[in-house]
């Protein structure tokens, strides 16, 4: 096929978009990973319900009010969980955690199933974020641009919030050394707590920007936690802005493979996996392993 | 000494990544379902009903799920059939290999003698195959694929679901009544699965045969959950038409992320389901498309079955509700009519053209060679959003295909086309 180096381009600009996607769920993961140990595989399942509590609270204050209230009722959720039953697994067998997050995930979809139905729910684009940028030959649809500066907005907070505040500093500490923290006096429950209330608040967010484009169906948790992982693993456990370019990466190779090869298009992410896996087995950024210890 | 949250296990943590790994082999492996029973009796007439409830096609499966319900309480509210209540064991058959399991346990374990149902092209072959192991009769209630009634055919299998043919001929027939296939350029987006392929193979022959240009086929894989990439590629390549060869989900997400980019190509497809097109939105849809039964239908009969279905179910049947519920009284009745439920007398009494009431104009009856159902479709135009009544009021019903003085066969495979040998 004749490659076209206009087209090319318009598809790694489209996969930035559509990376920078991946990385608010993916933040959230990795977070509640780096701080707390627990590998949630109920993410997905907090992704769903954002979007599920969106596409009621849109019937009642519109789009933009789900966006603000949907991650923030995600969060108090995250903060009920987290409080009643995590934090009695932090100190035992990793896979309890990991089992008990399962279970939330399954339970959880089986409930968005009975309150709702199995059939997908209709969302719209709202009126006002309708409509497509033409810059130059280059098409871009305002809704992905908006999607691409929430996510900016959500990673400086992000940043911001763990890199020039004192909770920042004790989660930061928390990730390197509990037992330090621990001897300096300082309790790491509170921040446990919140950390893992804004990891699925950051799912709960995205699962509101992405109602609009990829619908409302009680399966969609699940669908997306495989590639939420994937794009943790790529970007190395424990680092910040390896998850950011893990997305960006994810989403660029994805849009060229559907260019070159459209039926490889899913598995690509999964074949950059195993390659990062093969040759750099810590992932693009993660820190060496022996830190773990 | 009293542990407490504070000490967190750091080594575990690596563990943990590879327990992961090994966990959601285990779920991904076939989940356990337990089956619904619809009312359990011990001399009941055991019906096995198989769909997806699950996956990409899991909500048009539970419709299809709602529909057989339906017709079994309508059809032991009347006394049964053969002074034997009718009993429906339900499966979740969410890929071909749970498919196969299940099948084998609803006819080895709880002695069906029929079975009906299934969504996916794929999961039906299977099936099949097991039907013509256990010589129990397979009614096809919602696979669309050519090959399963040419190549694959068998004598146990029954198709009450349309064909790949039978739809793209319906809206076809459309297309060439208003010029838009000579000549012009189509670009196609298919479903990387089984139907998918048997329904891009059709669909490009019909628009080559009348004097159409397949401009690109992109293979995409089932459940993509975002479509901008391709749709960039529509753009560049500036189509007369893109035509859809995706199922389930899949086309609810296309629609939407189609309209978010607004570009002017018309679209069509070879497949159109009402439930993936009730999630997308009035707001999402355009265009003319072709309906294997849409409850808009002005029928005494369809109309009755709309409302009882409704009363159930707090909404209308949809096109695999009405598949199923008609397949399940077909089926009933002709354990009636040959007076028993030996699969026999049944594949026999079908061959010979028994004709059934499908809640359509015409009767509908079986081609003796290929098991299709012969009955009309239908082509229908999105509702002008300022008509319509309901959430669920999206279709105008434009014209039956064939119309009411052609004949059936106008819009099936011909022998030549679609071969089949029954075993």
């Amino acid at each position: 096929m004749t490659i076209v180096p206009e087209l090319v381009l318009e598809q790694v600009v489209n996969g930035l978009l559509v990376g920078s996607f991946y990385i608010i769920l993916s933040l959230g993961l990795s977070l509640i990973f780096s701080l707390g140990g627990v590998v949630n595989l109920a993410h997905g399942a907090f992704y769903a319900v954002g979007a599920y509590l969106a596409f009621e609270v849109e019937k009642r204050l519109g789009f933009f009010g789900a966006m603000a209230f949907s991650p923030i009722f995600v969060a108090l959720c995250g903060i009920v969980v987290e409080r009643l039953f995590l934090s009695r697994l932090y100190n035992k067998d990793p896979a309890l955690g990991l089992l008990f997050t399962f279970g939330l995930a399954m339970a959880a979809e089986q409930a968005l199933r009975m309150i709702w139905g199995t059939t997908g729910l209709p969302f719209s684009i709202p009126d006002a974020l309708r409509g497509q940028l033409h810059a130059g030959d280059f098409i871009y649809s305002y809704y992905r641009l908006t999607i691409l500066l929430v996510t900016a907005v959500a990673v400086t907070t992000c940043w911001l919030l763990l890199n020039r505040t004192s909770f920042g500093m004790i989660v930061r500490a928390g990730v390197r050394d509990p037992e330090m923290v621990r001897a300096m006096g300082i309790s790491l429950r509170p921040a446990l707590t919140a950390v893992f209330a804004l990891g699925v608040g950051l799912a709960g967010l995205a699962g509101v920007m992405s109602a609009p484009l990829a619908g409302v169906q009680p399966a969609m948790g699940n669908e997306i936690l495989t590639a939420t992982f994937v794009v943790v693993v790529i970007g190395g456990l424990g680092s910040f802005w390896g998850v950011v370019l893990a997305g960006l990466l994810v989403g660029v190779v994805r849009g060229l493979t559907v260019y070159f090869y459209p039926p490889a298009a899913e598995a690509s992410m999964y074949l950059l996996m195993v390659l990062v896996l093969l040759f750099r087995p810590r992932g693009l950024m993660g820190e060496k392993f022996e830190r773990f210890e | 000494m009293k542990k407490d949250a504070k000490t967190l296990n750091i080594a575990g943590r690596r563990d943990a990544i590879k327990r992961t790994a090994a966990l959601s082999a285990a779920a991904a492996a076939a989940p356990l379902g337990f089956p619904g029973i619809v009312r359990a009796q011990s001399d009941a007439i055991r019906i096995g009903h198989l769909t997806p409830r699950t996956g990409f096609l899991g909500q048009v499966g539970e419709y299809g799920f709602r529909g057989a319900t339906l017709a079994v309480e309508e059809l032991n509210a009347s006394g049964g059939v053969l002074g034997r209540k009718v009993e429906l064991i339900a499966e979740d058959s969410v890929n071909p290999a749970t498919a196969v399991t299940k099948a084998q346990k609803l006819i080895e374990r709880d002695k069906v003698v029929v079975l009906i149902g299934e969504v996916s092209s794929a999961s039906a072959g299977a099936i099949a195959e097991q039907a013509l192991k256990y010589k129990i009769p397979y009614f096809n209630t919602g696979a669309n694929s050519d090959a399963l009634r040419g190549q694959n055919c068998n004598r146990y299998m029954f198709h009450v679901e349309g064909c790949n043919t039978m739809y793209t001929k319906t809206i076809g027939t459309w297309q060439k009544d208003h010029n838009l296939i000579k000549g012009a350029k189509w670009y196609f987006l298919t479903a990387d699965y089984a139907f998918g392929h048997d329904l891009y193979r059709v669909s490009s022959r019909f628009l080559q045969d009348n004097g159409g240009i397949v401009l690109a086929n992109d293979m995409v894989p089932t459940n993509t959950a975002d479509y901008s990439a391709y749709i960039l590629k529509v753009r560049a390549l500036k189509p007369d038409f893109v035509y859809l060869n995706l199922a389930g989900v899949d086309q609810t997400t296309f629609l939407k992320q189609y309209k978010e980019y607004a570009l002017p190509f018309p679209l069509a497809g070879g497949v159109m389901d009402t439930v993936p097109f009730w999630a997308a939105g009035l707001d999402n849809l355009s265009g003319h498309w072709q309906s294997l039964w849409y409850h808009g239908l002005k029928l005494p009969a369809a109309q009755g079955f709309t409302k009882r279905f409704w009363d159930k179910f707090d909404g209308p049947p949809d096109n695999q509700a009405w598949g199923d519920y008609v397949g399940v009284k077909i089926v009933v009745q002709s354990f009636a009519e040959t007076k028993s439920t030996d699969a026999a007398a049944l594949i026999t009494h079908l061959e010979k053209g028994a004709s059934f009431d499908i809640l359509k104009e015409r009767q509908g009856s079986f081609r003796t060679w290929d098991h299709q159902l012969l009955q009309e479709m239908y082509v229908v135009v999105v509702k002008d959003k300022a008509h319509s009544k309901d959430k669920w009021d999206i279709f105008d019903i434009v014209r039956p295909v064939p119309g009411p003085k052609e004949s059936l066969e106008a819009i099936q495979p011909t022998q030549a086309e679609n071969p089949c040998k029954m075993t």
